[in-house]
């Protein structure tokens, strides 16, 4: 049960090459807090550097009010679940689990209990015997997670605890996740460069960069509110279509359309973002239609994606799966203007 | 001594009977079988006739070929073991080569389990270059060592008579095969301990295990089929070495391993080869025993579910 802060952390390997750069979070208590972004963001060096498995270059890791840089791994009180489970495989599940305590001593009796608890939550009772090869991958996966557990720390490290898991088990491990966090009530820092984890799963999101912390917010923040051009991109699917547009009194000029927008920001070159569940169908004014010759026709039942071309402009557009639309057909979309974005074509920094 | 598993050519079962795939796999799986075959009966028909033609008398082994034996009628006797037995030292031998051989097998795994582990998973300066120079060490001929080893034991009282007083008569050679051990026993244990994954490593030292407790208790138990190999290795080179022995003990009857006292037969005996027959069966049947004993922790892929799904 405690915050984390990250303070001006930097980590650097040589000279040259720094993969997280001055680093600012306040994790708070009980908080679950994702860390998302693509491979090679620093992400996973931010993770390990509070794991202890890394050192800190710059700057400072507090766990609670404790500045943990030069603690040991094993004296963070802190438990961390492997992308690769890290099971030791010529031990039971049972010892696999025990294995944390047995190092700090815990008495026998103790230990058993824990173990017996864990597994009750995760439902390993009937594999306590068992070998990690002779588990399934969602299986080995709640063992890491019982591992981590018995140890009853004050911060989870997860990085990237569902990648090796299918499609499937990968959306239910999703939910027992937050029950989990639920009921234990700790803070969670949970890694992963999938978007749809962050979005369903964290109390709030970090997205990281190239090293450079871009965003921290809930994830309906970060989803309407992007702060540049990158978080934009990444968070959503189908991405968000930009287009590059001329301002002037109030109003962005693209190759095909034109849109009023919400407030005034001076001529300048931008580029104005629009989610494709932004462009539809129902066209509530005349004034900010557009005209998209489909490209690609996608249904996916619930939904129905048109990729298309909108005056030089590669658009995608969300439309009632009921409307009838072949390859090659124009067709006239209204685009709802209360949801627009608009970022400075040279900062890429949200303007609107 | 990689313990990745093997994917046999196993496309027969899935491709379709008799398309391309399918004969390739077949023609892929007859080849390996042949290979295999002959190998083994390579190795077996020599064996073979050594173990027939141990249990003929003389005469017959003198006027026929051993495979004559395996037709009626049948000659054999038990005449050349006891021969041997009671004439040589062929008991002392077989005694000496297991106080040889167990600690001098022994003395440099474990010393190099140790080194192994630091050189895989521990930062020191001039890690890489003492390794290499340890791995460069394997290119030099160990006869090159006699002289100055032998003259360094014998200015240091290290000898066979010193040290006999005191049970110690093989220390010598016990240094000189851990010396000779080393190189190669650091160098394959060390690459087998950095193929283990560092997640493994990084698990444990969040769960708070010492450098000494991953070492006892998850890299040594993982790498079982990797020490197997070694000590078979190292035991077989040790038991049938002649040559080191001789150098460091000698060829007297109390610490004379089996390979001198064998060599011994042939000079005292000249052609008389029925009793080398006899002998060298009987130096055989360790080797054997230990190889058929550890073969079993030849476990192909200990590692299964460790990591990935």
């Amino acid at each position: 049960m405690a915050s984390v802060t990250y303070d001006h952390v930097v980590k650097r390997y040589t000279a040259d090459v720094t993969v997280v750069k001055d680093f600012n979070v306040d994790i708070k208590d009980k908080e679950f807090m994702v860390l998302v972004g693509p491979s090679g963001c620093g992400k996973s060096t931010a993770l390990r550097m509070l794991a202890g498995l890394e050192t800190v270059t710059e700057g400072q890791i507090r766990i609670g009010e404790r500045v943990v840089n030069d603690v040991a791994a094993k004296d963070r009180d802190i438990a961390m679940v492997f992308q690769s489970y890290a099971l030791y495989p010529h031990m039971s599940v049972f010892d696999n689990m025990a294995f944390p305590l047995q190092m700090k001593r815990t008495p026998k009796a103790e230990i058993e209990r824990r173990v017996r608890q864990a597994s009750g939550i995760l439902g390993l009772d009937n594999f306590l015997q068992r070998k990690p090869r002779a588990l399934s991958g969602g299986q080995r996966q709640r063992v890491a997670l019982g591992r981590a557990i018995v140890r009853n720390p004050q911060v989870f490290l997860l990085d990237e605890p569902l990648s090796n898991l299918d499609a499937k088990l990968r959306g239910q491990t999703r939910i027992e996740l937050q029950k989990l966090h639920r009921d234990l009530e700790t803070t969670f820092i949970y890694v992963t460069h999938d978007q749809v984890e962050a979005m369903t799963m964290g109390d709030r999101i970090a997205l990281m960069y190239d090293g450079i912390l871009q965003q921290v917010g809930t994830p309906g923040d970060v989803y309407d509110h992007p702060a540049n051009l990158f978080v934009a991109g990444f968070i959503g699917t189908p991405t968000m279509n930009f287009v590059p547009v001329t301002t002037s009194n109030g109003s962005a000029r693209a190759g095909g359309f034109s849109v009023k927008l919400p407030r005034p920001v001076g001529e300048k070159k931008g580029i104005l973002g629009f989610r494709p569940e932004a462009v539809t169908d129902r066209i509530p004014d005349p004034e900010s239609s557009l005209e998209m010759k489909v490209d690609v026709v996608e249904r996916l039942g619930s939904d129905q994606f048109l990729y298309g071309q909108v005056g030089g402009d590669q658009v995608t557009a969300r439309v009632d799966p009921r409307m009838q639309v072949q390859v090659g057909d124009t067709v006239k979309l209204g685009l709802d203007t209360r949801s627009l974005h608009l970022f400075d074509a040279d900062t890429e920094k949200a303007l609107i | 001594m990689s313990v990745a598993v093997a994917e046999r050519p196993g496309t027969a079962a899935t491709a379709a009977r008799f398309s391309p795939q399918w004969i390739a796999g077949r023609i892929q799986g007859a080849v390996l079988h042949i290979a295999v075959i002959s190998l083994t009966v390579a190795w077996i028909v020599p064996t073979a006739g050594l173990l027939i033609t141990s249990f003929r008398p003389f005469d017959k082994i003198t006027s026929s070929g051993w495979w004559t034996a395996l037709a009626p009628s049948y000659q054999f006797t038990l005449d050349n073991y006891s021969k041997v037995l009671s004439t040589s030292n062929l008991g002392q031998g077989f005694f000496n080569s297991f106080m040889i051989s167990i600690p001098a097998t022994i003395i440099p795994i474990a010393i190099a389990a140790f080194a192994a582990y630091a050189f895989a998973w521990m930062k020191f300066p001039l890690r890489d270059w003492i390794f290499l120079g340890i791995v460069g060490v394997l290119a030099i001929p160990l006869q090159l060592s006699f002289v100055p080893v032998l003259s360094f034991f014998v200015a240091h009282g290290i000898t066979v008579g010193n040290l006999e007083p005191y049970g110690m008569q093989f220390l010598p050679v016990w240094l000189a095969h851990t010396g000779y051990g080393l190189p190669f026993s650091i160098y394959l244990l060390a690459n087998f301990f950095r193929a283990l994954p560092s997640e493994l490593f990084e698990s444990a030292e969040i769960d708070g295990a010492s450098t000494l407790t991953v070492f006892f208790r998850i890299v040594l138990p993982l790498s079982v089929p990797a020490l197997a190999s070694l000590v078979i290795f190292q035991f077989l080179w040790i038991w049938n070495d002649l040559l080191v022995a001789l150098i460091y003990v000698g060829g007297a009857r109390e610490v004379a391993p089996l390979t001198v006292s064998l060599a011994n037969l042939t000079n005292s005996l000249g052609q008389g080869y029925h009793l080398l027959t006899a002998a060298a069966f009987f130096s055989m049947i360790v080797p054997l025993v230990v190889f058929l004993s550890l073969q079993r922790y030849f476990v192909r892929g200990i590692l299964a579910g460790s990591v990935k799904g």
